[in-house]
């Protein structure tokens, strides 16, 4: 770079996390740290009330989540209209509107269902799905989590829009098995389901070798010579097809058109209420990964949340639910079928086992 | 500019969910600038392509802006011969104002420079936390920087880093909040400005902060360092309003969804139909709060509980963080300070520690809790525990000098609150 470039080229200001104070509605300003109790009048409307009486009433709406900056400025004009020009979101990516007064509300409500975003994903609904981006941006993906989602949220949205369910249902989805979507009530993730094939001609141009094998977590890489040239091996009897060698390595690709399947796990939930935080777990694999809009997934999860709002009681989440009713019963109201795949054998995965005489007739 | 041909993700314009396609599509159809049409409809194209082939056709390199090496995604395509208006589309993370709060005027001023920029496709925000700002060549990238960093934003962490931390609502709207969350959001994350800009840590550290333990950041799971707030004297109760509660759900109600749910038989249901708390066998679970918010709430001695290592599934798999600091209180200077250093020589430690790409809670798996604890100076607590060790292989060379230790401690506590 040329001395006259380097001055051209501005420094950063390194500010940080703004302060969201600033962006905060003036009644939660005023109120910051006061508040007494909350109610949830309807779906998608939470009243919270300050130690000193005043209100704020929040409308919670689920979008499409990548959002274009049309839709961002309708969005905005909503809140300007309708909302005194304050916004937050939410971690599951639904737009809140505070409001002060009441009666503002309903209006509000009118506008935003006007305009085509969905009212509600409070208490016991079924929130809208975190996820990742997949085919659209990211490197790795098996899938497009987004499209998933879209697919998905169209069939449920009567249960976003309502809260029909014992709890609240937080649904995830991710595009490979590391899984950026999260834990979830319900995850919807990519399973690969065949070892990497590997260019052995890009190897050693592209990837860092050592690093590459330390990333496997079964130790089933190793460094080889192939057709003369430096590159990498797989020992497919260990390999567990999960993906990770291929952000530090492209030429090991793992997605495969036909071979990429979803998986579905439950159970994962990360409040501490009534038990600890718990991991999800797998109950479907070797569902097709079927674009665009991918009817056996949601055919499963649909089966999954229907048992669960059926037969588990107030309050329960699914996890909550399947300890109480046993994880058999879970696969018979589901019609699901019970694999040794579901049988862990991940280190630790012995404590997963029923050491006990507890069985449910 | 000949429209790409979209059948298979036209059907996902189809249904009555809100249509990410549909936006693209807005973009493309109908934004004044050409610049846009051209790199949406490419993009739509190279989209259209995936789902045809089901594969993805992104692929990462090195695209940061002066004087950082990180915050941005970059993404070129694989196949752009063919979608050569978005070949490059990275993404910047950004790092969103503290419980995520905007007013629409920064939302637009934000919209009007990415337009300017980018692609004008945006989610807020990514599972880390970031505003995602997607779609932008390289060139642009620093353009779009320079001029939202001109009013206040900042971009967020990418590579082996601090990331960009979360924290909830929080007290600006929830009556469950026991810590001013944003301040301790913006105290962690903004002490490492450093190590979020310029990656050279052994792998990614994150940061969350949830107001109570129902944990709405889901710290426990996803952040190196969660922050939790909490409370250590009684619950309050006001009992007219329970009794109401009572009234109008009914005995049966409150004894199947609060008193049978309590995870450790702390509560019952008195024959006056108020409500009797066992606190000092309260875990702070939030069960009963959150089922009747106007009779219960949080104490008044209110502070943070600390957990270390948790993360999602790479390398050894999903580990959840472990109590490091069972309670501590955030209100004098000197608290918030220390705070900070919590995590400065836990930082430190796992940077002079880890392996390459090894998480700060696989580090603790593979070198064991204690050696931790030792490196960055705490000392053991059985809240630190689900119960002791069940192996019976342990040497246990310095007993009793750990035994003095202890009852040290024990003395000094009493000597504190006496």
């Amino acid at each position: 770079m040329g001395e006259k470039a380097k001055k051209e080229m501005r420094t950063p200001i390194e500010t940080g996390c703004p302060d969201g104070f600033q962006y905060m509605h003036p009644t939660m300003r005023k109120n910051f740290g006061q508040w007494k109790y909350h109610e949830h009048p309807r779906p998608g409307v939470l009243l919270h009330v300050s130690n000193s009486g005043e209100e704020i009433w929040t409308v919670r709406a689920g979008t499409q989540r990548i959002l274009d900056v049309f839709t961002l400025r309708t969005l905005c004009d909503i809140g300007d209209e309708y909302a005194d020009g304050y916004v937050r979101f939410t971690i599951r990516s639904n737009i809140e509107y505070m409001v002060k007064d009441k009666d503002k509300v309903q209006p509000l409500i009118d506008a935003l269902e006007k305009e085509g975003f969905i009212v509600g994903g409070t208490k016991n609904s079924v929130a809208m799905i975190s996820h990742t981006q997949g085919w659209l941006h990211c490197d790795i993906p098996g899938t497009d989590a987004s499209g998933v989602v879209k697919a998905m949220m169209d069939e449920l949205i009567d249960e976003f829009r309502n809260n029909e369910m014992p709890n609240r249902v937080h649904l995830t989805t991710s595009c490979c098995q590391i899984n950026c979507g999260g834990q979830g009530d319900i995850a919807i993730n990519i399973q690969h389901t065949k070892p990497p094939k590997i260019n052995h001609d890009l190897v050693s141009n592209v990837c860092e070798r050592p690093s590459v094998v330390a990333r496997c977590p079964v130790a089933a890489i190793r460094p080889a010579m192939v057709n003369g040239k430096p590159s990498l091996e797989v020992d497919e009897k260990k390999c567990i097809c999960c993906g990770a060698c291929f952000p530090p390595c492209p030429p090991m690709q793992i997605n495969d058109p036909e071979h990429s399947k979803l998986a579905i796990w439950v159970g994962g939930n990360h409040s501490n209420a009534r038990s600890k935080p718990s991991f999800q777990k797998l109950v479907a694999a070797g569902i097709p990964n079927n674009p665009p809009r991918w009817p056996e997934a949601t055919a499963i999860v649909k089966r999954i949340l229907s048992a669960y709002k059926e037969d588990a009681r107030d309050w329960e989440r699914i996890n909550d639910w399947i300890e109480r009713i046993g994880w058999p019963r879970f696969f018979e109201l589901t019609e699901l079928p019970f694999t040794k795949y579901h049988i862990d054998n991940w280190r630790g995965g012995r404590k997963t086992l029923n050491s006990s005489a507890y069985v449910r007739f | 500019m000949k429209k790409h041909d979209t059948p298979m993700i036209d059907e996902l314009e189809n249904g009555p969910w809100p249509s990410f396609i549909s936006g693209i599509k807005r973009l493309r159809d109908t934004h004044p600038e050409k610049r846009i049409n051209e790199m949406t409809n490419d993009l739509l194209g190279q989209l259209e392509h995936s789902y045809e082939t089901r594969k993805g056709y992104w692929k990462g390199g090195t695209v940061s802006v002066y004087g950082y090496g990180g915050g941005i995604i970059p993404r070129f395509s694989e196949v752009g011969n063919v979608f050569p208006a978005s070949k490059e589309f990275h993404t910047l993370r950004v790092q969103p104002p503290a419980g995520n709060f905007y007013s629409t005027s920064m939302l637009r001023k934000l919209a009007d420079s990415w337009e300017k920029h980018g692609s004008g496709l945006v989610t807020f925000h990514g599972q880390t936390g970031n505003i995602m700002f997607i779609g932008s060549t390289t060139e642009n990238t620093q353009h779009f920087f320079d001029e939202i960093n001109d009013y206040g934003f900042d971009l967020g962490g990418a590579g082996p880093c601090v990331r960009t931390a979360m924290s909830c609502v929080g007290a600006g709207r929830c009556e469950m909040s026991n810590v001013n969350e944003h301040k301790a959001h913006r105290l962690l994350v903004n002490n490492f400005t450093d190590d979020v800009h310029r990656p050279a840590l052994p792998y990614k550290f994150k940061f969350k902060v949830s107001g109570c333990p129902n944990d709405c950041m889901n710290s426990i799971e996803r952040a190196d360092m969660s922050v939790i707030g909490t409370w250590r004297d009684d619950i309050k109760i006001d009992q007219e309003e329970f009794k109401k509660f009572v009234e109008m759900k009914g005995r049966k109600y409150v004894i199947d969804n609060i008193v049978t749910r309590c995870p450790t038989n702390a509560i019952s249901l008195n024959d006056d139909d108020s409500i009797q708390i066992d606190n000092q066998n309260c875990v702070k679970c939030m069960h009963c709060l959150n089922v009747v918010p106007k009779a219960l709430q949080c104490g008044d001695d209110k502070g943070v509980t600390i957990l270390i290592g948790g993360k999602r599934t790479l390398k050894i798999g999903d580990l959840m963080g472990t109590v490091i600091v069972p309670f501590m209180k955030l209100e004098k200077e000197e608290d918030w300070e220390r705070l900070v250093e919590i995590a400065e020589e836990t930082i430190d430690f796992w940077a002079d520690n880890a392996l390459e790409h090894e998480r700060c809670g696989e580090m603790i798996e593979r070198i064991g809790l204690v050696n931790f604890l030792e490196g960055v100076g705490f000392d053991v607590d059985p809240n630190m525990v689900a119960n002791p060790r069940e192996s019976s292989y342990v040497r246990t060379d310095d007993w009793d000098d750990e035994a003095v230790k202890w009852y040290e401690k024990i003395d000094e506590r009493k000597k504190g609150s006496a």
